[in-house]
């Protein structure tokens, strides 16, 4: 029974750790999708010394692009150690 | 035996990184050799033949070698891809023609707003990987629809996701194959249907006879060519104009000199304020409503699309499902990240070189895409220096000098002439002809693959033959490849009109349908299966619903259903007058043409019919909300279930019999 008990609270603990790291994530994809877009008239003033982009611009076409692939691999990896904390990560 | 198969087969993985590398060395070879030969006046024609037929060969080559009669192997090519494979795999399987040939012009039409499609179809990766993809590994389902039949209480739910599939991925995958078609007319001036079935051939040699597995080593195969063919042309045009071979850095530079021609170009009277689209200014062409509605519809409808979520049912473990989408969105990125520097030197070259330029001293290339039609002066087409000093003759007032309103072009045209604004030899054409083609051939096997996979491991094993053998199943799934290709390729024959806007339809289809349904199921237990059924049906109805009607029914949307005329983005003012139109003979027709004055130009809150899925999933959210809680909670079975798709570890829920 207690072995049962304790499978169910590592179960709760392993999904609360993983659920606030998918709001964190769908956080920052929210900003970087929609929210810094919004700027993009002010943003547009400012232009990116020497490559010579206006920054809203620059967002759209490289910037949050960036972000997201850098967030993939960051994930990948921050999802794999709460697995492996709560020992529900599969074998190497 | 069995242990000899799966010596080889791990000697295989080991030596991946040996073959592909090979390959890619041997690939550029070829393209050396055939600049080579071009140097000795071999005719270009020749040139454009060896290009495609040495790529369709190996693509079969690789089809033919890696067939199988494992169910395990057809399905999911026997879960053991390695991660950044995959990645490779799903890059290909992603990047359409439509990605490869259109993006560069549509943002080079549009400009910044233009950049909604670029966002909107690499940001959803990010929803694949944190809320579906893995737990569907986990989950172990060959498809899609294996799923919501196993979540949501059987096979009528299966059915359901069967229908959204094939909705959305037969409009895509006649978008491709359409794609194919065009690339092959153009560079080997086929004939257009003939080249349809051409093109259809060299993706059936690589689908049916190894299924999965011989799609996913194409698609890597494919992934090398297309991103070489894509980066070449403008890496050549960034070194010779500024000296740096990374385009993706320079052509910031390119932007700035473009705003200041732009300027130029009203002040001395070559351009009308009203007529000029600033290329970095937003919301010109889009609302900002349609803006950001187009990038959570393409998002979202990336994590809902069945060929894109059964490329992560290939990876050996749930780790390398999401090492795995983060390797598909680098290899994405590459292309996309390039595209906006394609759209900005051509933008620079025409408004330099072209507009402002007397009509009778325009540099020859543009007479090749004239010929075709596909680049206009004075409003014909712009085939020789004639021509154009007619048409321009005509207009009242001409100038003699080209003037931004005089001058079309379709936006195929911007990465397929690329090569020949340089001034590059002919062999960089051949070879982006070839890369298109390995774009349109690769997403097209990949979407075939999932519609027959659906239809002979759903609906037949599961729904109609449950005790069929298994060489019975993967006969039956290679006869419905053949089949659904061929009822594809003769859509794409007839040319239909909006072939484009059709896969901007596929991505909101696929959102409504199935994105909410997948979600829930993961992320609240207390989903029930009348909720996600009901929930499938609101969504996806509403969406199909409102671009039906505001495509093909629009006199009946107004008078019936409220809608109203879209309004234009910079004034505001309706983009047709509704009272007028629908006091025509034509206003109630059905199935009209585009040319029909309300033909998605009508819709409600001012809102484009791509973007259908914004109303339909948050009804299906809402729906699969209220009834799962007005029904029964689900048996603590199911619920225990669920927390087993939540752990990578252990043994997948849904166990198949693979013999």
């Amino acid at each position: 029974m207690p072995d049962s008990a304790n499978l169910k609270q590592r179960e709760e603990a392993h999904w609360r750790k993983t659920t606030r790291l998918m709001l964190t994530h769908l956080g920052i994809w929210f900003f970087f999708s929609f929210i810094i877009h919004m700027f993009v008239t002010p943003l547009n003033k400012i232009v990116i010394p020497i490559l010579g982009f206006p920054l809203g611009f620059y967002m759209a076409a490289q910037g949050s692009l960036i972000v997201f692939v850098v967030m993939l691999f960051i994930f990948a990896r921050q999802q794999d150690d709460i697995d492996r904390e709560f020992g529900f990560a599969e074998d190497d | 035996m069995s242990t000899e198969a799966s010596a080889s087969s791990s000697d295989f993985i080991k030596n991946l990184g040996k073959m592909y590398g090979t390959y890619t060395g041997g690939f550029i070879l070829f393209i050396l050799l055939l600049a080579a030969m071009e140097q000795f006046g071999v005719p270009n024609r020749i040139l454009g033949y060896l290009f495609v037929f040495f790529t369709l060969a190996v693509y079969a080559i690789i089809g033919v070698m890696t067939r199988t009669a494992q169910v395990s192997e057809y399905y999911v090519a026997g879960r053991r891809v390695p991660a950044f494979y995959n990645g490779m795999a799903t890059g290909a399987d992603w990047m359409s023609a439509a990605s490869f040939v259109g993006m560069a012009g549509t943002l080079f039409l549009l400009g910044y707003d233009g950049l909604a499609w670029v966002l909107g179809w690499t940001g959803g990766f990010v929803l694949v990987s944190i809320l579906i993809g893995p737990y569907l590994r986990k989950f172990g389902a060959y498809t899609v629809p294996d799923f919501l039949s196993f979540r949501y209480g059987g096979n009528f739910a299966r059915s359901l996701g069967v229908i959204v599939l094939v909705a959305c991925s037969f409009t895509y995958v006649t978008a491709q194959i359409y794609g194919t078609g065009l690339i092959a007319s153009r560079f080997l001036g086929m004939q257009f249907e003939l080249a349809v079935f051409a093109g259809l051939v060299g993706i059936l040699l690589c689908a049916m006879l190894g299924g999965m597995r011989a799609v996913t080593w194409t698609q890597i195969a494919q992934y090398v060519v297309l991103i070489i063919a894509y980066l070449t042309p403008i890496v050549i045009l960034s070194t010779k104009k500024y000296g740096i071979p990374i385009p993706e850095l320079t052509y910031g530079q390119a932007i700035a000199e473009i705003t200041a021609r732009e300027q130029q170009m009203v002040a001395t009277g070559l351009a009308t304020v009203a007529g000029l689209k600033p290329h970095i200014s937003p919301f010109i062409n889009y609302s900002p409503l349609n803006f950001f509605a187009i990038i959570l519809c393409m998002m979202v409808g990336t994590a809902s699309l069945p060929h894109i979520l059964m490329r992560y049912f290939t990876t050996p473990s749930v780790r390398e499902a999401r090492q795995s989408v983060a390797w598909s969105l680098l290899f994405i990125f590459l292309l996309y990240f390039s595209a906006p520097a394609y759209a900005a030197f051509s933008k620079l070259e025409v408004y330099t070189n072209i507009i402002g330029a007397n009509v009778s001293a325009l540099k020859p290339w543009i007479f090749n895409w004239g010929e075709l039609g596909l680049i206009q002066i004075c409003g014909k087409n712009a085939g020789s220096i004639d021509a154009i000093v007619a048409a321009c003759k005509a207009i009242a007032g001409h100038p003699g000098v080209v003037r931004l309103q005089d001058f079309v072009i379709n936006t195929d045209v911007i990465v397929l002439s690329t090569p020949e604004i340089a001034g590059l030899p002919y062999v960089i054409s051949g070879l982006v002809a070839a890369g298109g083609l390995a774009a349109a051939l690769s997403t097209a096997d990949g979407l075939l693959l999932a519609i027959a996979n659906a239809l002979s491991h759903d609906v037949y094993y599961k729904m109609i033959d449950p005790n069929a053998p298994t060489m019975r199943r993967l006969t039956v799934a290679r006869a419905l490849l053949v089949v659904v290709a061929v009822i594809s390729a003769a859509t794409a024959a007839t040319k239909p009109a909006d072939i484009l806007a059709m896969v901007g339809w596929a991505f909101s289809l696929a959102m409504a349908g199935n994105f909410p349904a997948l979600v829930m199921g993961v992320w609240w237990k207390r989903t029930t299966s009348t909720g996600a059924i009901c929930g499938i049906i609101a969504g996806f109805g509403l969406c199909l619903f409102y671009l039906v009607v505001s495509r093909y029914f629009p006199g009946a949307g107004v008078k019936f259903f409220g809608m109203t005329s879209l309004l234009n983005p910079v004034t505001g003012a309706p983009l047709v007058d509704v009272a007028k139109a629908m006091a025509l003979p034509n206003a109630m027709e059905s199935f009209p043409t585009l040319a029909h004055p309300l033909a998605n130009k009508v819709g409600w809150f001012n809102l484009n019919n791509i973007a259908c899925g914004l109303l339909g999933t948050p009804l299906g959210f809402a729906v699969i909300y209220v009834v799962s809680l007005l029904g029964k909670e689900p048996s603590k079975e199911m619920q225990d279930y669920v927390d087993e798709i939540r752990k990578p570890r252990g043994r997948t829920v849904l166990e198949e019999k693979t013999t």
